[in-house]
């Protein structure tokens, strides 16, 4: 008898508060509620799978942080090459190089989201097929580790700012926002890819075609200047060249963004929305077809 | 008083096997096939598979239910609906507290990171928050026993250590439901005994187990309410003793053969193992009081210096009665490539009862083929009322009438 109170008293300290709701789990047709509470409950998650990336991705390479350095160094001297010697693209009156970093830093840190938030469900399988969890917590863990290199570059750019007489005004404490804003485009076109992704696998070829040709529709080595008045809102229906505009004009003293940013950003967040109802449509199924 | 932790109430889950709801469906595939359907085309490629099919389970709380059955029978996707992994078709599950999954051991485990990243890293993905983990840290080495190694990357881990830090982590998790899929059938007899240890300290604490296994000794030492599925239904529901003494008596369970898929990269491949009868028929019943055979027929690809070939038979309570090797009786040079036909006769003295034999092929350097319970048999005969034992070999007692009286007797 003593036992058994015992036991009953050892079930509640460990049981506390949450114990007495039940915890359903019934066909939804595809209705769910969109739950971003429960992502939030799983932030510790998001951290550790972020920081799993992070060291996975530096513990074997020989020159480690190093790359962080000369992707930008390297790839910047290839536009510069490319797109100002050989064909004389203009920069809104920014010296070359730091209008090329600028854009090369938030790109890479884009295309390199989008790839891991698309490959996120399926590099993943035996999460998704033995545990359970917010399902949204590995796409946007996946926005993440591109900090590493984004941060690394932006210091970068900060050491050569003096070398070109730039110094950014009050406008740098914009700047965030433009992180925040890659961070967007990234999340909802990776969500959608996916989701895809889960289902056909064909969403690794596509997107590295993709994302050549959004590098070409993205003011990475030109200026958005460049692109006729005519078609200045059917350009900004790439959210990423509000993104990168803005950014330029940020910490560049580059020209302001006109209101085509509006559309941009209009773009971006509808691009988000759309991506996390059709992840969240098809995410009871995950585990089922992965 | 006691309530119910789970609650399932007629639960069916189908799965669609198709071309197009494939695993690895491509886009062409799925536009194919609309192309098709609106055509008046319809191809009926898809296939329909039910895993559950109306199944209702309570478990209270604080107690622990064993599921059983063949493979396939529906008892992991039981699982996967309690865990919420997978949604269920129709039906409804409920849970009450804190559901921790452990269908696989490691899940989440990066090789590249040390064992105390991991051990973070797959607390979180468990749900346990860090200051959690923190508590428990010492408790979780201890456990895994691996201290000195706590900062070498894991994939330096033998196989062994491996497994026990990634039970420990699991096991150590503050959750008010457990659910247990088959962690013991990987892992060395030393590392089995310290999670059945672990699951029924679990369970003395006071938290509800879901224990799927077919470890059927093990299920008996740890649950008191058994289920059994079988092709997605519930066949059998209640004390352990008796669903498992159905379960056996039913018969399904046996094999008297098995055939295993080529295997190109190794050395040796199993390709089949059967029983025979005395008179060489393939049998699952077996007279007790007759010898049987296990022939196992394997190819090996590659010489394997000290290749050495052994055949074991299991009670299904968990001992291992027999174990046989060729090198035993065949001292000479093995190994050469070529199709192999292994047969070993057993002479009648294991008792009446059900039993599983495996086969193992290696050197003793490697281990090539390891397959457990592949083939499931019973001997029959009568019990004589010594239903328990393993070994009936008739010895003879010797015995001696000493005296004509009781030594007591002079009292009288």
């Amino acid at each position: 008898m003593l036992e058994i109170q015992r036991r009953r008293y050892r079930k509640r300290e460990l049981t506390v508060e949450a114990t007495d709701r039940w915890t359903e789990n019934r066909p939804s047709g595809g209705r769910r509620a969109l739950r971003l509470g429960e992502l939030w409950s799983y932030r510790e998650l998001v951290v550790f799978l972020a920081l799993r990336d992070i060291k996975a991705r530096y513990k074997q390479a020989l020159f480690g942080i190093g790359w962080s350095v000369v992707q930008p160094v390297v790839g910047v001297l290839v536009l510069a090459l490319v797109f100002r010697r050989l064909a004389g693209v203009p920069s809104d009156g920014i010296p070359y190089a730091p209008f090329a970093l600028l854009g090369f830093l938030l790109w890479s840190y884009f295309s390199a989201s989008l790839g891991n938030a698309s490959a996120s469900m399926v590099n993943n399988v035996s999460l998704v097929t033995k545990v359970y969890f917010a399902r949204l917590v590995t796409p946007v863990a996946s926005l993440l580790p591109g900090f590493v290199h984004l941060a690394i570059g932006l210091v970068l750019l900060g050491v050569l700012l003096p070398f070109y007489d730039i110094t950014p005004g009050w406008e740098a404490l914009v700047f965030p926002l433009c992180l925040v804003g890659a961070m967007i485009v990234a999340l909802g076109a990776g969500l959608l890819l996916a989701t895809l992704n889960v289902r056909y696998r064909d969403v690794g070829h596509v997107l590295g075609f993709l994302t050549q040709l959004w590098f070409l529709a993205s003011p990475v080595a030109y200026p958005s200047s460049l692109v006729g008045e005519e078609w200045r809102w059917a350009y900004a229906l790439n959210p990423m060249a509000g993104v990168i505009d803005t950014a330029r004009w940020s910490l560049l003293n580059g020209p302001a963004p006109g209101p085509e940013l509006a559309l941009s950003a209009v773009v971006g967040v509808a691009l988000l929305a759309v991506g996390l109802l059709y992840f969240q449509r098809a995410e009871r199924n995950f585990a089922d077809v992965i | 008083m006691a309530r119910n932790a789970i609650e399932i109430e007629n639960v069916s889950k189908r799965y669609l096997l198709g071309e197009h709801h494939g695993a690895h469906g491509t886009l062409r595939d799925t536009i194919t096939a609309s192309v098709q359907r609106t055509l008046g085309r319809e191809t009926s490629r898809t296939q329909e598979i039910w895993a559950l099919r109306d199944v209702s389970l309570t478990v209270g709380e604080g107690e622990s239910l064993g599921l059983i059955g063949r493979n396939g029978a529906g008892k992991s996707t039981v699982l996967k609906v309690i865990t919420r992994i997978t949604e269920p078709t129709s039906g409804v599950s409920r849970t009450r507290g804190r559901v921790g999954s452990l269908l696989e051991v490691g899940t989440g485990f990066h090789p590249e990171l040390t064992g105390r990243e991991n051990v973070y890293l797959n607390g979180a993905i468990l749900g346990m928050g860090r200051r959690e983990i923190d508590r428990r840290f010492d408790e979780i080495v201890e456990f895994a026993g691996v201290p000195r190694f706590l900062d070498t990357p894991v994939k330096r881990y033998s196989s062994g250590m491996y497994l026990r830090l990634a039970f420990a982590v699991a096991a150590h998790l503050d959750s008010d439901i457990m659910a247990v899929d088959e962690v013991l059938a990987v892992g060395d007899a030393e590392f089995q005994r310290k999670c059945l240890g672990k699951m029924g300290a679990l369970e003395r604490e006071g938290r509800t187990v879901v224990f799927v296994s077919h470890n059927l000794d093990a299920i008996a030492r740890l649950c008191r309410t058994t289920a059994w599925l079988e092709g997605g239904q519930l066949l059998a529901y209640g004390p352990t003793q008796e669903v498992i003494a159905s379960y056996l008596a039913s018969g399904i369970t046996r094999a008297a053969q098995a055939d295993f898929p080529e295997r190109p990269d190794e050395p040796v491949s199993l390709r089949s193992a059967t029983l025979y009868n005395e008179d060489g028929d393939p049998a699952v019943q077996v007279d007790r009081g007759r010898p049987f055979t296990i022939e196992a027929r394997f190819v090996v690809k590659k010489p394997v210096p000290g290749l050495d070939i052994t055949g074991f038979v299991e009670s299904l309570r968990g001992a291992r009665v027999l174990d046989e090797a060729w090198s035993e009786a065949a001292p000479d040079e093995r190994g050469e490539p070529g199709e192999y036909v292994a047969r070993v006769t057993v002479p009648p003295v294991l008792a009446v009862g059900d039993y599983a034999a495996g086969i193992w092929i290696g050197s003793p350097y490697e281990t090539h083929v390891y397959e457990e319970d592949v083939l499931r048999f019973r001997l029959e005969g009568a019990t004589k009322g010594r239903a328990d034992r393993v070994l009936q070999l008739g010895l003879a007692w010797d015995v001696e009438r000493t005296g004509e009286r009781l030594a007591t007797g002079e009292r009288t």
